[in-house]
């Protein structure tokens, strides 16, 4: 493996990974694609990544960046002459990076506990997930992107989650579309690019992925 | 307001609220400093300004741009003042390596320093123990990687790393005292003790480090309320 060369230690059902793919595509930077089994990490992941041992793993010119929104900035600024993710003004950064925090601090947990747990601690978390979404919708605004006209850094750490939206619509027994429905237009129109499109499992596998799991946690 | 002051909603217990302030210091940048008294309820202004999270640290600038979360807030002032001294790293991997620290001890080692003071039990006590000198360990390697023999993880002058670990000093220092041990260890971490020393008594830190024992009383109190609510909880 060359120096120059980019890989990625990833997790396919995995939404932070999806983040880091969706910018590299945008950037349209050929990388080695290399999946990970999680109960059997593989010497590279641990070598790479020996704080978290988590995925995604990216590795540049033999170096690692860990966690996957440094990883989407840093892909940005490496190669800052195609397709931007973050915006040049400060202001507009510093929103960007709220909003990409924001995601990274409520979608994951509440979506988790949206599959994992029943009754009205799951009734609690479906409540505090649509409102999640909804603050996103009111961010969203009329924009055809969180990014304005283009696809930017919100859009990348968000729009993983769509892939997962059936998953907790059929666990959780709701339609994320009847509460949110200018949020599932933004997906839909982030699945017509192929950045995203080709970066997204489909959301079958991802609720068999969900079911695997509930059995393996013993998860009713 | 002028379009270009600037105004910083705080409160001078919180490692996070002074995080701004050291970085508009380093810019030397006026501001306006509002303490906002957290437990006496929080005012029209930081509500109006963070409706998210309602949380300090908050940097307002001009009539019209809240700034939010504390680190977002450092690197909006490195960028917005692009003609001072540079906080960020100019690297972009040094970039995402004083990222990825930043993170780490917002998300894993802070949260272990503050669970020794209210760990049930010795056990749970040790656990936490053991997890904030693990953490020091990984940041003196870091200090030794990223600051390449100068007196800062941002090398010649204090950067980005050095305000978001710095900023825990304070409640460090007060962990110490509470549980009379030393955490920060010449024999363990000699590079962060010497490093502490000098980020202390920076210019643009000293006037923001809250006063040890000041702060100490403070975590008596919080301590206290935590302990009560906890026992109100198990009551119900």
């Amino acid at each position: 493996m060359g120096d120059e060369d980019v890989v990625l230690l990833d997790f396919w059902p995995s939404p932070f990974g999806m983040r880091v793919r969706i910018a590299l595509a945008e950037k349209e930077i050929k990388y080695e694609y290399k999946e990970e089994d999680l109960r059997n990490k593989s010497d590279l992941l641990l070598k790479m990544n020996p704080i978290h041992k988590k995925i995604p793993v990216l590795i540049y010119n033999g170096k690692p960046v860990c966690e996957s929104l440094i990883q989407v900035q840093y892909i940005d600024e490496i190669w800052p002459h195609k397709s931007p993710l973050l915006p040049t003004d400060p202001y507009q950064r510093a929103i960007a990076r709220f909003w990409g925090d924001f995601v990274d601090k409520k979608i994951y947990d509440l979506g988790r506990k949206v599959w994992t747990t029943k009754g009205e601690e799951q009734e609690a978390a479906k409540k505090e997930f649509i409102e999640c979404l909804k603050l996103l919708e009111g961010e969203l605004g009329n924009k055809a992107y969180f990014g304005g006209e283009n696809l930017g850094y919100v859009d990348a750490v968000l729009v993983p989650f769509y892939s997962w939206f059936y998953a907790y619509e059929k666990c959780g027994n709701f339609s994320i579309e009847r509460e949110c429905p200018k949020l599932i237009a933004w997906a839909k129109r982030c699945m017509e690019k192929d950045s995203v499109s080709k970066s997204l499992p489909d959301q079958d596998k991802i609720y068999d992925f969900v079911l695997h799991l509930k059995k393996v946690f013993g998860i009713e | 307001m002028a379009t270009n002051e600037v105004k910083v909603l705080g409160s001078w217990p919180s490692p996070y609220a002074m995080r701004p302030r050291i970085a508009l210091n380093l810019k030397s940048l006026t501001y306006e400093y509002i303490e906002e008294k957290l437990w006496e309820g929080k005012s029209e202004l930081l509500l109006q300004s963070n409706p998210v999270y309602k949380k300090i640290p908050v940097l307002i600038h001009g009539d019209n741009k809240p700034i939010c979360e504390s680190l977002i807030i450092v690197q909006y002032i490195d960028e917005a003042w692009s003609s001072g001294p540079s906080i960020l790293p100019s690297d972009p991997c040094e970039r995402a390596v004083a990222r990825f620290w930043a993170a780490y001890l917002d998300d894993k080692w802070f949260p272990a320093v503050k669970s020794i003071g209210v760990a049930k039990g010795e056990e749970a006590k040790k656990a936490a123990i053991a997890q904030v000198e693990e953490g020091l360990a990984l940041m003196e390697e870091a200090y030794d990687k990223c600051s390449k023999g100068k007196g800062y993880f941002g090398g010649d002058e204090v950067g980005y790393l050095d305000i978001a670990f710095g900023s825990f000093l304070g409640w460090l220092r007060v962990t110490e005292k509470f549980n009379a041990m030393k955490l920060l260890d010449e024999g363990k971490t000699p590079g962060l003790v010497k490093w502490a020393d000098r980020f202390c008594s920076h210019a643009a830190v000293k006037d923001v480090m809250p006063d040890t024992d000041k702060l100490a009383e403070f975590g008596k109190f919080v301590i206290a309320k935590i302990r009560a609510a906890g026992a109100a909880a198990e009551m119900h």
